[in-house]
Formats: structure tokens, sequence, C-alpha cells
């Protein structure tokens, strides 16, 4: 057997890359490793983009279980495809909240899907840390498809590599986060992801909606969106839930959007080839505007959707090379 | 009957301002003489070889009659809270918890100021107390409307029991697990200021004040909190509070990795807050340190960290922790078992936690200094939820004498 190469990028060879079984959050992770990730998925982010038959077979055989504990339609679909294009056996579960939300029946379930001998789980749960205490219990790599309010790291690597293809970096971009912080694991995630990169990170919300010491994630917070947009060079509005919207946080979506819609003419206060990014699903007319969500210059949301399946590829394949006994990463 | 001699010990009354050497002698279930004392020729001798004799731990405020875990530590009573399924609002349940522990460990229950701890309609105060209750407690929750609380005052007054209280604003803290903060933001955790207490404490205090009703917070976590008793105190009013030991040596950093140990009602506060509170048991404003004790399993604890109930196993590491403020020279000896035992006597309206001739025959042997180690696999305790895992400590109970006689 050949020894493999060492990325051309850390000098490291094989699981000195990513030395880690799981993919739980941002939080664990070294920037180098985060890198890693990225790299590794730009193969994908081209093989998806200009194969006629996007497929590789590296994962044939194996069976990767989407559980998702919460519902979901684009991670769901996203990490479906991206597990079919590397050749898997993909199924899978979901459960609705009441079954799930009591006692043993989370350990159980993890121990049952276990016992079906699946090879990489991914895991969307409602509730932080749930995914953690299943990838405790179970024998293959688990990835984090969200928990909670806690992280969405496959949605933080797919913003990350979105900026650096429109960018062509992270160090020193200001990059304003804008909508329910305090709720939102992708904010989480994007702060601890965009901060280790080297970008300046400014977070926006009322300040119903923002964390308790959210500036010991090393980012700005703002009440004022104006003055969050100044001379930005990423927009990352996030997706206000409605279940927020009935005055308990905010007196209504039409004042939230008064305060942090993102206008064409609010875009104006970032910098002129700023780009506008969106987790989705949009609330249009509430957090962003449809004249800023479909501007081809600036909207980068349908790239972001593209890179989601790249990047998950990555994961799925660098997760499971240890079980697949590739050189170098037993 | 006969006599009992413990000689060679360390007498530690919660009275005295030092450890004094001498002899206390045992007549049936209750002291005969401390000190310099004579006894017959057939009294049993004990030999304490040194070690220290206090009045046993009365526990102020445990969640489960759990004796194998109580004796391990020294505690010959314990104040059961309300908080039980079903909850203790009835005359009859209240009298079945008192006998749960007889004869060599006694349980004072605590009735519910509320019917169902609902916070709505007053529970039959007078018939459980005629069925053994010491003392009235909301539970772990918080009567959200003052007039509710001031009638609960009032009537409980009248009856001259004490209202233990927990003390945290509801609205504030809803479905919170843990204190705000940057342990809570960044594992996504529900939380809330840390404020909800000292607002829950100065409304309570106002209308205790306003009823003239003695009340007692069980547990006081934050610097604002122990500044309102302190004022209260130096005000006259009855009040008093507890404390315990995680709280004295955890802040919510415990939390991390969603540790469900750490899951406390009330939630570990941050490292100020932890310092105030040492700081409120070496001043004298905390008249109490309490275990909370709360055993609870897998079905439980092993769940996401906000769908985990609260609690920990306290009992075991009660003694050894408390130990710690001593070795630190915070408290002296003395003035341990006055949290440990004389106090929750005193809030609770017991003839126990003293060592004068007369008082009860509860008493403890303590070495303290024999070190060992929490082990969560191998406690006593009817669980092994203990955030101080693998914690090495000093200092454990040696004997147990509950009423005169020896376990």
């Amino acid at each position: 057997m050949t020894s493999p190469a060492p990325s051309p990028a850390t000098g490291l060879v094989g699981r000195a890359n990513f030395p880690h079984r799981h993919l739980l959050g941002i939080a664990s992770l070294a920037p180098h490793e985060i890198r890693f990730l990225l790299d590794e998925a730009e193969q994908w982010a081209i093989l998806n983009r200009t194969a006629t038959r996007k497929h590789d077979d590296r994962l044939a055989g194996l069976t990767q279980m989407n559980a998702f504990f919460e519902a979901s339609t684009r991670t769901l679909l996203s990490f479906e495809v991206a597990g079919k294009r590397l050749g898997a056996d993909v199924v899978n579960m979901h459960a609705s909240q009441s079954s799930v939300k009591k006692g043993e029946t989370l350990i159980d379930t993890a121990v049952t899907l276990n016992s079906m001998r699946a090879d990489v789980m991914v895991i969307r749960h409602m509730s932080s840390g749930a995914v953690q205490l299943i990838a405790d219990k179970v024998d293959c790599p688990v990835l984090n498809a969200g928990d909670g309010r806690h992280e969405h790291p496959t949605q933080a690597l797919l913003d990350a590599l979105t900026i650096r293809r429109r960018k062509g970096g992270h160090e020193g971009l200001i990059v304003t986060i804008c909508g329910d912080i305090l709720h939102s694991r992708v904010a989480r995630s994007n702060m601890l992801c965009l901060t280790a990169l080297g970008a300046q990170v400014r977070v926006c919300a009322p300040p119903t909606l923002m964390p308790a010491a959210v500036e010991r994630y090393r980012v700005t917070p703002f009440s004022d969106f104006n003055a969050a947009l100044d001379g930005a060079d990423v927009v990352m509005m996030l997706r206000l839930q409605n279940e927020r919207m009935d005055g308990g946080f905010i007196p209504s979506a039409r004042e939230f959007s008064l305060l942090y819609g993102l206008t064409p003419e609010r875009l104006k206060r970032a910098k002129p080839d700023a780009i506008v990014m969106h987790p989705g699903p949009m609330n249009r007319g509430v957090e962003i505007l449809s004249g800023v969500a479909d501007d081809p210059d600036r909207s980068a949301i349908t790239e972001q959707v593209e890179m989601g399946v790249a990047v998950r590829m990555a994961c799925l394949d660098v997760l499971t090379r240890g079980d697949r006994g590739v050189a170098g990463w037993a | 009957m006969g006599m009992i001699a413990i000689v060679n010990g360390r007498l530690c009354d919660p009275a005295a301002t030092n450890l004094s050497e001498g002899t206390l002698l045992v007549h049936g279930d209750r002291i005969e003489a401390v000190g310099s004392v004579d006894f017959p020729e057939d009294a049993q001798i004990i030999d304490a070889n040194g070690m220290i004799v206090a009045p046993g731990i009365i526990d102020l405020g445990v969640f489960k009659t759990d004796k194998p875990a109580f004796h391990f530590s020294g505690i010959t009573r314990a104040a059961l809270m309300p908080d039980q399924s079903p909850v203790l609002d009835d005359p009859g349940l209240v009298q079945h918890a008192a006998r749960a522990g007889k004869p060599d460990f006694w349980v004072h229950p605590l009735g519910a100021a509320t019917r169902g701890l609902e916070g709505k309609d007053l529970a039959e105060m007078a018939l459980m107390r005629t069925a053994g209750a010491r003392a009235i407690a909301t539970g772990r929750t918080w009567i959200a409307d003052s007039g509710v609380m001031l009638r609960v005052l009032r009537y409980a007054s009248a009856l001259g029991l004490t209202l233990v209280i927990h003390a945290e604003d509801a609205g504030l803290t809803a479905n919170a697990v843990a204190t705000d903060g940057e342990t809570a933001s960044r594992l996504g955790l529900p939380s809330a200021p840390a404020c909800a207490e000292a607002i829950a404490i100065a409304r309570d205090i106002a209308l205790a004040r306003e009823a003239g009703a003695t009340i007692h917070f069980r547990m006081v976590t934050t610097a604002a909190g122990f500044d309102l008793i302190r004022a209260a105190k130096a005000e006259g009013l009855p009040v008093t509070c507890g404390v315990s030991p995680s709280y004295l040596f955890l802040n919510d950093n415990a939390v991390t990795d969603f540790r469900t140990f750490a899951h406390l009602s009330p939630p570990l506060r941050d490292e100020r807050d932890r310092l105030a509170a040492i700081a409120a048991v070496a001043d004298g404003t905390v008249d109490v340190l309490c275990s909370g004790h709360d055993p609870r399993g897998p079905e439980d604890k092993r769940l996401p960290f906000a769908d985990s109930t609260p609690g920990i196993a306290g009992a075991e590491t009660l003694l050894p922790l408390a130990l710690n403020l001593v070795r630190e020279g915070k408290i002296s000896e003395t003035r341990l078992m006055a949290l440990l035992a004389a106090n929750p006597a005193a809030v609770l309206g017991l003839d126990a936690g003293r060592l004068a001739p007369g008082a009860p025959a509860d008493l403890i042997l303590i070495d303290p200094d024999v070190p060992w180690i929490v082990d969560a696999n191998k406690m006593a305790a009817a669980a092994g939820n203990t955030p101080f895992d693998k914690l090495p400590v000093q200092g454990r109970a040696r004997m147990i004498m509950k009423g005169g006689v020896i376990r």
C-alpha cells in the first residue's frame, strides 16, 4: 500500500487532518480542521456542477441513516442527495416530536438504530446536546444536523465555503449575522466557524433575541441593524421563526421587518460588493425583501444550497474513512 | 437502662466557640452530661480516639428518604420536601412520610403550602402539623400570585409554622435550566438571569414583614440574594437561609458538555456568586448547610440537558465538602455544626442539634481528615447522580447514634 500524500494546505497526513470520530459541532474543531473540510468539499462542488453523472462510489455498501427527530425538508434532502452521490444506501427516519420527547426513548431509539448496523448516522434533534448523547451510545460516526439551539455544523461549513468561493477567503471580512440569534444554532455555529477563520463577526438582533454574554464569542453585538451593516462584506440573514412573532419576543412581524428587514435601500450601507446569505427557508417580506433575495449579483442563497450538498459529501466521506480502511485514516 | 460514655473525643457543641476535650454521657435516649463527668463503672465505653463528637446532622430539605446515604454522611434527621408523588399536601400523606425512617432515622415532613403545590389554594396546614409536619414549604416552585403568598404567610404564621421558600421568579425562569452566561449561551440552553432569585427574595421578605411571618429561604445562591438576607437580618426580621455545597464549590461551568448531574434547581451560578456564597457562610448570613438530596437515575438524567430532572444525590458529600470550609479557615468546627445541626433544628422547631444535658442522644463521631474519593458508581445513595464524581475529599462520619442507639 502506498503511503498517503500530505495535505498541501496543512502538511498533515491522513487522519491527522481530521482526528475526530464525529462531527458534533464547530466548537471542537481547530481552524485547520475546518479548512480541511472546506478543501475536501471543493472537489464535490466541482463534480456536482460539471459532471453529467454526479456519482462516486466510495460509500458503496455503507448504510447512512438520517434520523430526524425534528421536522426538516431542506437539510434532510441535502444529506440524502450527498449520501446517494457517494453511493451509500441512505435510509431516513422521521420521528414525531411527541413520541421521542420523553424518557429513555431517545437512548432506546439510538440503540435500535445502532443495532441495525448503520455505518454513519445523521441526526437532528430539538434539544441542545441530544446528538452528543446519541453519539456516545452508537458505534458509528455521527453527524450533527442540528441540535436545539446548540450547533448546526454543516450549515456553518457550507456558509464558510460559499463565502470563500465568493470572497476568496475569510481573513478580515466583516460578516453581519442578523435575526433571532438567541434561538439559532445556525448563528452559534457560524459565530464559532467564522471567528475561527479570521472574519470579524457582528451579530444583530432585538435585545429580546440576543443570547447573554454573546461577546464572549469574540463577536460584536448590535441592536441597530443600520450600524451593523456599515461596511459589511457579508450579510447573513436568519429565519425568524413564526412562533417568535406572536408578541412574546417581538411585537409583530411587520415591526421586526421595519427594524431588521433587509431592503435594497439598507443594503447600500454594506460594501458595494457585499453578498447576502440566508440559510432558508426565507420569510420574504419579513427578514428579507425579494429585491435582495433575488438579486443575482448580491444573493448567494442558491449557492449556499449547492455548497450544502458538497460540504455534506465531504463530511460523510471524511468521517467514514477510518472504517473504510482508507490509507492513513485507520 | 445502662449508660454509654463517649471518651477521648473532641466535643463539638454548636453553642460553643471552640471544640473542648471531655466525656459525653448518654442515658437512655438523652444526653446525660457533657464535659468533665464521672460515669458509673458499668457504663459502656466508646473510645472516640480524638475524633469529633457532634450532634447528628439535620438535613433541611431533601427530596427522598434515602437512609443508606443519610447514615453514610452522619445525617440523623431530615426534613422531607413536599415535592413528592403525590404531593405532601394532605395529613395522611404527611403522617405516612413521618413514619418512613423510624426508628433509626427521623423524617420531618414539610407540608405543602398550597394544594398540589399549584400556588392557588391553601393546604390544610393545621391538620398537617398535627400529622407531624414541622414546617410548611413552597416546594421547588414559586407561588407567583403575591396575594396567595401573603395569605400563606399569614396563615402559617398564626400556626407558628415557618415557611420554607424556594426563591426563583418563575416569570423570569420559565423553562430555563441554566443561569444566563457564556456557558448557557454556548450550549444553547434556555437560561434566565440570576436576578430571578433576588426578585423573589425581595418580594417574599416584604410579604413576610407584612404578615409577621417567619421564613427560611432553602437555597440562596446569588450575591444579590445574600445582600437582601443580610439587610433583613439587620432589620431584625425572622429570616434565615440555607445553601448546599454545590453552590460553594461549583459554578455554571460545571454544566459544560451537557452534564446533567450538574443540572440543579436553582441552577449553578457564575464565579462571582459562588464566592459570595462562601463569604455569606463565613460571615454568618447563611444559617443552614443542606444537601438537597435528590437521587435520580438514568431515566431522569440520561436525557438531553433541558429534558433532564434537576437535583443531585448530595447527602454523602455534604459533610466532607462542608469540612472544606473548616480546613480553609472560613468557619470553625462548632460553627459548622451550627450550620448542619443546631440551626436547622431551630428552623424546624426541633429539640435537637445540641450537645447539652437533656438533648436527644442523636450523635455522630466525625473523623475530619480521613481521605476518600467520591465514586458515583459506589454510592450508598439510591442513585449516583453527583457532580463531584472522582473528587478526592476528606472527612466522614464514623459512628452514628440515633436516640441513644448505635447503628
